[in-house]
């Protein structure tokens, strides 16, 4: 195969990897945005979530959220969001699209995790004389804490595949190695770019799976697994 | 020189009928491939999903290799997925169904394996009862039982391949992503909007459709949720087996009553996916 060969020697040039095009560059760019991101969207969806679960409304609301998230492209949402006065700002397309789209999964995981907390514990915690607050606080948030963070490890997931795609709005990130591949006709360097991206999300969704499994206190595990 | 005429193509505004008028053709083909895509992508999806499904519920062993695949492959980003059958299909609308249809995979594969997984033990044993053979067990009882859960991985599946094609514009062959993309880069504001609605219209009309078949296919959950449904309650038995199934009573630990609907969303009724969680929306 003469295209795998050209990937290669893509990959195993050391002025692919350095300087402010470089791979390392791309990388770093990308794993802040990520990051920017998912710490944000937290902050908006997961107090909400914790309210609306212990509650116990709202449960519509996250769901019909989901499902219209699905239908919108994201690209189409990077792009009205590039031509409006928000695009002449830097990343703020690309921030603002991503946390619009990884709050549905945060909010709907959080929320169902709150609801899945055994009734009985709500009830006996309630007998003990435990306030509102308590309740969510040492009761309802570290039972629900399995979902709430399999929520976050879609979000992050789904993060990294949207910040790629902020490269085709001009972003950073490591989709611009591909994007401009493209632009050059060369199709190593958008093959080279891909496995990079590609490798990129499955360590991700690596490092949250042990983290995961790890990081879940021993009571706490085979629940929603 | 004389003066621009004062449109709202001339202005350059958002939502713009001369656009529509003047560029009907440009947006009716855009509309058709973005359909001839998505349509492809997901039959073809369910093509392969179908059989993998079947050859997992069969063969327990291959059930952990074939989830795991389908869930490494829907990790890996839109864009870096089109660039990666780049070198195999070229700058062609094949890359694009190719791609779309892998990511179908998990969805299908995962919902068709848990419907079958909820197929009633007591519906299984009365087929085999009355000497139902294993196919016409399938055909006849399991598959039809399955119906609503796979439907809604099917149509998770479809609204996610009609936002998705949009990526496509990066080979060319995105449907009205290819039309969003020029609109991008001529700042023309009315067709990014207009496309982009469009796309969200498409994905809409697919999944009431979807939503139409699934009625039409399971024609006694329509029946069991008007009469026997009340019956039920009010003679305090135990539900027979359809009416269980449209009352949600598909997940194992018969505590849906009080539960809330999965994190997915597509359908109140669906039991989880054999490892609990659901994957996230496709970028």
């Amino acid at each position: 195969m003469n295209t795998l060969s050209e990937v290669w020697s893509w990959l195993t040039t050391a002025a692919n990897w350095y300087g402010e095009n470089g791979v390392w560059n791309r990388l770093g760019q990308h794993l802040l945005l990520t990051v920017v991101c998912l710490v944000i969207s937290s902050l908006i969806a997961l107090p909400i979530a914790v309210t609306l679960g212990h509650l116990g409304r709202g449960g519509a609301l996250a769901v019909n959220l989901a499902n219209i998230g699905r239908a919108v492209p994201t690209f189409a949402v990077l792009v009205l969001l590039l031509l409006t006065p928000i695009g002449r700002h830097g990343e703020w397309p690309t921030v603002i699209a991503l946390v619009l789209f990884a709050i549905p999964p945060l909010l709907t995981n959080a929320y169902v995790g709150m609801r899945e907390v055994d009734q009985d514990v709500v009830r006996a915690a309630r007998g003990m004389g435990m306030t509102g607050t308590q309740l969510v606080r040492r009761v309802e948030v570290p039972l629900a804490f399995p979902l709430v963070l399999t929520g976050v490890r879609i979000a992050a997931v789904q993060l990294v595949a949207t910040a790629t795609l902020a490269a085709l709005v001009g972003g950073g990130g490591l989709g611009r190695i591909i994007t401009a591949g493209f632009n050059l006709a060369s199709t190593p360097q958008v093959v080279a770019g891909a496995l990079i991206v590609a490798v990129f999300a499955l360590l991700m969704e690596a490092a949250f799976e042990i983290g995961e499994r790890w990081g879940t206190p021993r009571w706490a595990r085979g629940r929603n697994r | 020189m004389t003066a621009p005429p004062d449109d709202c193509l001339a202005r350059n505004d958002w939502i713009c009928g001369d656009y529509l008028s003047t560029r009907r053709e440009i947006l009716l083909d855009a509309v058709v491939e973005h359909v001839q895509l998505t349509a492809t992508a997901v039959g073809l999806g369910l093509a392969v999903a179908v059989p993998l499904a079947l050859l997992a519920r069969r063969r327990r062993w291959t059930a952990g290799p074939v989830l795991g695949l389908t869930t490494v492959i829907y990790t890996i980003p839109s864009l870096a997925m089109f660039s990666l059958l780049l070198p195999l299909y070229g700058l062609s609308g094949t890359l694009v169904v190719v791609g779309l249809a892998l990511y179908s995979l998990t969805l299908l594969v995962r919902n068709l394996l848990a419907g079958l997984a909820g197929v009633p033990a007591e519906a299984e044993e009365a087929a085999r009862g009355m000497g139902y053979g294993p196919m016409r067990q399938l055909l006849t009882v399991e598959l039809p039982l399955a119906v609503p859960t796979a439907m809604a991985g099917l149509r998770i599946a479809t609204v996610s391949a009609v936002s998705l094609a949009t990526i496509g514009a990066i080979v060319g062959h995105g449907g009205l992503g290819n039309l969003i993309y020029a609109g991008m880069n001529s700042f023309f504001k009315a067709q990014v909007l207009t496309a982009s609605v469009l796309c969200v219209i498409i994905a809409v009309v697919f999944d009431v459709l979807l939503l139409g078949v699934e009625r039409l296919l399971t024609p006694w959950r329509r029946q069991s949720r008007r009469r026997s449904r009340p019956r039920v309650r009010t003679a305090g038995r135990k539900p027979p087996v359809t009416a269980g199934m449209a009352a949600g009573g598909t997940a194992p630990d018969g505590a849906s009553s009080h539960r809330p609907p999965p994190p997915d969303g597509a359908s109140s009724r669906r039991p989880p996916p054999p490892d609990g969680t659901a994957p996230g929306r496709r970028t």
